[in-house]
């Protein structure tokens, strides 16, 4: 889904789209998927992430997405800074992951909201990113589209509440993907959508029997 | 269609009379689905981000690392005794690309032509013409649908990444998107954007990526400055009629071949190159130390 201005862009704050623009996503990622700001934030760094991150101001960048900036804006160089004065509490270290991709971040986030998250991201270069993993269960979206990701109950027919919730809504379904873990027997599917999804859908689906949490992403306007 | 192949654009173009530009304009709002009036809108904010990380540069930032900052301000001050080698044009674009690729290493705020390494290619061609009032900011527009294109159809059949095929897909490919967007600029044809896109990338092929502690610093900067100046006498040699042998295609698949057999030490990984040098390393061991 390369176009034109993929080519000619991002705009962003400098020096590297993958360590920079890339970590920036990450961390709006995992605010997005938070549903809050953060309050707390561990932040690990993998490989060429965790090698060259500072120069690149990788650590930084990813604090600025949980702030909720956007990878053009002129502050991310101050956002510890005004993490702090946010009360953000944050912790960033190495770590060492086992066949992971060499700029991948594992974010263990918790919010106002008192909800807590862990993410596996990959940013895969050109400021694209790609989320791996949630809550330890494999997914597999790169914020392409708008997403909503369902955590719920492995019963036959969940799947077909689901997507009716969302065509009542007149949203489009780009792409589907179930994911179940391999204990417990909650499955997390992620749907990217073509149209913005109202908070009421949104609502309406995390009523729905067998539902037991949502997440959903807004695309950044192009 | 798709951005395929430069002979698909440059037939396309030939075929319906519409300029290189106007074609790659055409496949945006086929592919996005927007109305040309989104587009345009688009590439001006793209365009003015990038006429703002030259006017907001600061000769007294440094970077992280303290290795890059102030090259752009001593070109310009050398530039003003006049005793430079090379013409006005020349100069503020060695000024104009240093600036740029120093504002990137000092996180301010850059658009990526194609990667964030080479965004000083482009506006170093482009933005001294533009000041100079030889360009309107229609014609510069134009420019850079051409150069997307290009960089479009690079990405397609090579690659444009330092990891994946080596700096002469980084800086190389901005240095083919600058020297087509010149031409096509100066009202050369679309085959004439295909010969400079060709000599660009050929005159580079084979640049390794070895950033200095694995910085986009450290050869980086520098580079965009080979990129420019490489591009603009690519143009002026397709503006002459000069002709690239290999035709384009082939010449951008081959410099995707070349990348896939750099080894891998030679593809951002900072452990071969520049990077590994004694100053390289004397670099990388103060990095880690200090974090
Ligand atoms: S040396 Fe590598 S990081 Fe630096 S500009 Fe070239 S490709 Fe990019």
């Amino acid at each position: 889904m390369l176009d034109i201005f993929d080519i000619l862009g991002p705009v962003m704050v400098g020096p590297s789209s993958s360590h920079t623009a890339g970590a920036v996503r990450i961390g709006r990622m995992a605010r997005a998927l938070l549903g809050c700001q953060p309050v707390e934030a561990d932040i690990g760094l993998h490989g060429s992430f965790a090698e060259t991150g500072k120069g690149h101001g990788t650590d930084r960048a990813i604090v600025a997405g949980l702030l909720g900036m956007e990878p053009d804006n002129l502050d991310i160089p101050r956002s510890f800074e005004i993490a702090r004065q946010q009360g953000m509490e944050l912790c960033i270290h190495p770590i060492q992951l086992r066949e992971a991709h060499p700029n991948t971040a594992v974010l263990k986030v918790r919010g106002t909201n008192g909800r807590a998250m862990v993410l596996r991201a990959v940013s895969v270069g050109g400021g694209r990113i790609r989320v791996e993993e949630i809550d330890g269960t494999a997914v597999h979206f790169a914020g392409d589209y708008h997403t909503l990701v369902v955590r719920h109950k492995d019963i036959p027919g969940e799947l077909s509440v689901l997507t009716r919730e969302l065509s009542n809504a007149k949203v489009n379904i780009a792409n589907m993907s179930l994911n179940r873990s391999r204990r417990g027997g909650d499955v997390l599917t992620v749907f990217e959508v073509d149209q913005k999804i109202p908070p009421v859908a949104r609502q309406l689906i995390a009523e729905i029997p067998g539902v037991e949490g949502l997440t959903y992403y807004e695309k950044e306007d192009a | 269609m798709a951005l395929d192949g430069m002979e698909e654009i440059i037939a396309a173009a030939e075929g319906t009379g519409r300029p290189f530009w106007q074609v790659v304009l055409d496949t945006d709002l086929e592919e996005r689905g927007v109305t040309a009036r989104d587009s345009l809108e688009k590439m001006r904010h793209t365009w003015q981000a990038m006429l703002e990380s030259v006017l907001t540069y600061d000769g007294q930032r440094r970077s992280l690392s303290g290795l890059a900052g102030g090259d752009g301000a001593l070109m310009d001050a050398y530039a003003q005794k006049g005793e430079a080698l090379c013409g006005a044009y020349l100069q503020r674009v060695i000024a104009t690309a240093l600036r740029v690729g120093e504002s990137n290493a000092c996180m301010r705020k850059i658009v990526a032509a194609p990667t964030a390494g080479s965004c000083g290619v482009l506006p170093a061609v482009l933005v001294p013409l533009y000041q100079a009032g030889k360009a309107s900011e229609e014609m510069v527009l134009q420019a850079l649908y051409t150069a997307s294109g290009i960089g479009a159809v690079i990405s397609h059949r090579a690659c444009i990444a330092g990891a994946a095929g080596g700096c002469q897909a980084e800086i190389g490919s901005a240095s083919a998107m600058a020297a087509g967007a010149l031409v096509s600029l100066r009202g050369g044809s679309p085959r004439q954007i295909g010969h400079a896109v060709a000599m660009a990338l050929k005159n580079l092929m084979g640049l390794v990526c070895d950033p200095v502690a694995g910085l986009v610093e450290v050869p980086c900067i520098k580079r965009n400055v080979v990129g420019a100046v490489n591009a603009i006498s690519c143009a002026d040699m397709a503006l002459a009629g000069i002709e690239s042998r290999v035709p384009v295609d082939e010449v951008i698949d081959c410099m995707g071949e070349v990348g896939r057999r750099l080894p891998v030490e030679l593809r951002e990984t900072s452990l071969g190159g520049l990077a590994v040098t004694p100053f390289g390393k004397m670099v990388k061991e103060k990095m880690e130390s200090e974090s």
